[in-house]
């Protein structure tokens, strides 16, 4: 469908698709830049995130408390795994690292198969955001929008904590050197388990705040933990900045790749994710010697 | 001169002689009696015991798992009327009493995730430890081709679970596979009139189409068949199976002009297509019609969004009505599953009830036996009337029923869904048997 309204709805669906990426990825990247943990388990959080608001739905029927607890959910969750297991595979190998939280992934998976089945689960958007919008040559899903919206606040407080704050300066030393920052008398595991949980709550937020996207099955987060690792390479790998643009671009390929021919959106993105490792091994805004 | 009489009379020396070969042969195990064969594939080994044991793959995780739970749950009852010689099985394969061939049925099950490698692994550890005489399972008609070879190439049986492509009996049959349910081909004869009929001539089609062997032939027969009737292909929109988001398909879709959206997708793609096909405001353009019916649709995408929808099915619960067979399959079903079966349920039952009527009659585990059993064209009764397997391709001569959704306040109970608007004749959808390619290959 090669026209000029179609390449537009186009470009505005890929900066939607994009945005969810851009804070999926985020949360990724903040822990591996910090703990130098490759999160695996990311992509089941984003899908407990989900589940988590739906039980507060079903409960509530309010898709505001819904959305609060499945990212509060995901915190508490984050900061109790990052004190049970993670923090006990700092400092072993990455293997070992990635093993624990495929491992964990698996888990959490299943777990939630056990009590709510493989049936797909909807999470409505609120009455107000259902619908569709008419931009006159086109016309789109009205929650689509507003998540850009959503998405872009949530991103902006991300940013502020992390480059505003005094808790941020520190994660961001940490980044640098943990060593140092653990010799000033900080306490470095602490700020980890803070991070890790701050990372765990994005993955639940766009979990929940993706739910009247997607509708949940428990593999939700399998496939997007795969594109998250695109989005994450693409932009240099523990850059949070990295992971917006990442995002951002990786939406854009998928939907303007599909006008041209849909069977290719997903290889164009792994070629999109070769180029890069050719050109700029570190990702486009990461540093090297970081990954 | 006296007459002897001699205790054996040649007559009698030879009913006496033919008696003892008689009752010898009885005695020996039954597979002796095929002792010239040499042993093939899992024969004679598996059936050395009081049990056969049938290895199923079927997706229990990913985008098939919901339907998966369903075709075991039909497997699992088959195995359970075999082995207790249930009426309903009896009255499929007439020859059962318990077991098959007075051996105990035992089922071992694996998670293949609709991948065709983790359903041949499982199969593979399945022939080698549990000596499996025959295999089931797929969701997916990749894992069914790929199981098809694996098949022909062990030597050891396969029924298909659901495999709607063409190939399957088509380019990728093989002597060793059977397929029991509707395919593309058929699904496309069916469907293609009841939408002419329904939307009229010349008219837009839009596709989806998950990007493997079963959307592509599922897709490629409903567009040979409506351009018959002067539709056209405004876009066909391929997705890769498990695709997490259908956005920017839909887009090009509701830019398309297309007056009717062919969904081949299935599983969770197909509601998560549907659900999201809503949200772009497509169903305000075009209608919506399903080749390829998915158990458990019309609950997960909610609603009423397949209110007046057309599609094709292997069974729907509803015809009871018509098939005594089936009110007795639905109403066993029901009571130890506690739902109304889907048609993968159905399938699954129906698949293993033929099988077993195949061996029955053939006397033998014997694979090549088996297979000329099944190949003898004997007429089977089912659930949906009588039945006959075709000896070229291994493809079960079938109806298919053409069903319409119905809108929630149309629904009598909570799980009646579809509207069964009619039921085609197997033999007239069909193609010419070597029409896509099918060629069997050898017995041993």
């Amino acid at each position: 469908m090669l026209n000029w309204s179609n390449f537009v709805s186009q470009l505005i669906n890929g900066l939607a698709l994009g945005a969810l990426l851009a804070l999926i990825s985020s949360g990724l990247t903040i822990i591996y830049g910090t703990l130098g943990v490759l999160n695996l388990a990311h992509g089941a959080m984003f899908m407990l995130g989900g589940y988590a608001g739906y039980a507060a739905w079903e409960a509530t029927h309010s898709f505001t408390v819904a959305v609060i607890s499945g990212a509060l959910a995901l915190m508490v969750f984050g900061l109790v795994m990052e004190r049970v297991v993670i923090r006990y595979f700092y400092g072993r190998p990455h293997e070992d690292q990635l093993l624990v939280t495929f491992g964990l992934a698996m888990v959490i998976v299943e777990a939630v198969r056990f009590f709510y089945g493989s049936e797909t689960r909807l999470v409505p958007a609120p009455d107000v955001l259902n619908g569709v919008v008419s931009l006159g040559f086109m016309i789109y899903p009205k929650y689509r929008l507003v998540l850009v919206g959503i998405v872009a606040a949530a991103l902006l407080a991300l940013f502020i904590v992390l480059y505003r704050t005094r808790l941020g300066m520190i994660v961001r030393a940490g980044i640098e050197d943990p060593v140092m920052v653990d010799s000033l008398g900080i306490d470095v595991y602490r700020v980890f388990m803070v991070v890790f949980g701050i990372g765990a709550m994005a993955a639940g937020f766009a979990g929940i705040v993706n739910a009247p996207v997607v509708s949940l099955t428990p593999e939700v987060g399998e496939a997007i933990l795969v594109q998250t690792f695109v989005v994450v390479v693409i932009g240099g790998v523990g850059s949070f900045p990295g992971a917006v643009l990442g995002g951002l671009i990786a939406g854009e390929i998928i939907s303007i790749t599909s006008m041209v021919n849909p069977g290719y959106a997903y290889v164009m993105l792994f070629a999109a994710m070769t180029l890069v490792l050719m050109v700029r091994p570190h990702g486009l805004l990461g540093t090297p010697g970081r990954e | 001169m006296k007459r002897i009489a001699y205790p054996f009379s040649p007559v009698r020396r030879e009913l006496v002689r033919a008696g003892f070969a008689l009752a010898g042969g009885l005695a020996l195990p039954r597979w002796a009696l095929a002792a010239d064969h040499p042993p093939i594939g899992t024969w004679p080994a598996g059936v050395e015991g009081n049990s056969v044991t049938i290895g199923a793959a079927v997706p229990r995780t990913g985008t098939y798992a919901e339907q998966g739970e369903d075709e075991l749950k039909g497997w699992q009852l088959a195995v359970e009327h075999l082995n207790g010689g249930h009426p309903l099985m009896k009255k499929i394969s007439t020859k059962t009493k318990k077991g098959v061939l007075g051996k105990e049925v035992k089922l071992a099950v694996a998670d293949s995730a609709a991948k065709p490698n983790d359903a041949v692994q499982a199969q593979q550890r399945f022939i080698t430890e549990n000596k499996v005489i025959l295999m089931t399972g797929s969701t997916s008609s990749a894992v069914a081709v790929a199981m098809n070879k694996l098949a022909q190439r062990e030597k050891v049986l396969y029924v298909t679970g659901i495999s709607g492509s063409n190939d399957t009996t088509g380019k990728d049959c093989v002597r060793y596979g059977f397929r029991q349910n509707f395919y593309g081909q058929t699904a496309a004869a069916a469907l293609g009139p009841v939408l002419v009929k329904a939307y009229g001539k010349n008219k837009k089609a839009a596709y989806m189409t998950p990007d493997y062997t079963y959307g592509h032939t599922v897709t490629k027969s409903m567009q040979d068949y409506l351009a018959t009737a002067g539709w056209t292909t405004v876009t066909n929109q391929v997705s890769p199976l498990g695709a997490p988001d259908y956005s920017s398909y839909l887009l090009n879709i509701a830019n398309s002009g297309a007056d009717v959206l062919i969904n081949v997708n299935w599983g969770h793609d197909a509601v998560l297509s549907i659900q999201q096909a809503e949200r772009f405001g497509i169903f305000g353009k075009m209608k919506l019609a399903v080749p390829y019916q998915i158990p458990f649709l019309a609950p997960e995408v909610g609603g009423d969004l397949l209110g007046g929808v057309y599609a094709a099915t292997d069974f729907w619960w509803t015809l009871e009505n018509k098939y005594p067979l089936a009110k007795q399959f639905v109403e066993a079903f029901e009571k130890r599953w506690n739902y109304k079966p889907e048609w993968g349920a159905n399938n699954a039952y129906m698949s293993f009830a033929f099988w077993a009527d195949a061996v029955e009659n053939a006397g033998t585990f014997y694979p090549p036996d088996v297979i000329k059993s099944f190949e003898a064209g004997r007429k089977l009764q089912s659930t949906v009337g009588e039945v006959y397997f075709r000896k070229e391709d291994h493809q079960l001569v079938r109806p298919v029923v053409i069903v319409q959704g119905k809108k929630q306040s149309e629904m009598k109970n909570k799980e009646d869904f579809w509207n069964v608007i009619e039921i085609m004749p197997g033999a007239p959808l069909m193609q010419k048997p070597d029409a896509f390619g099918c060629n069997l290959g050898d017995y041993t």
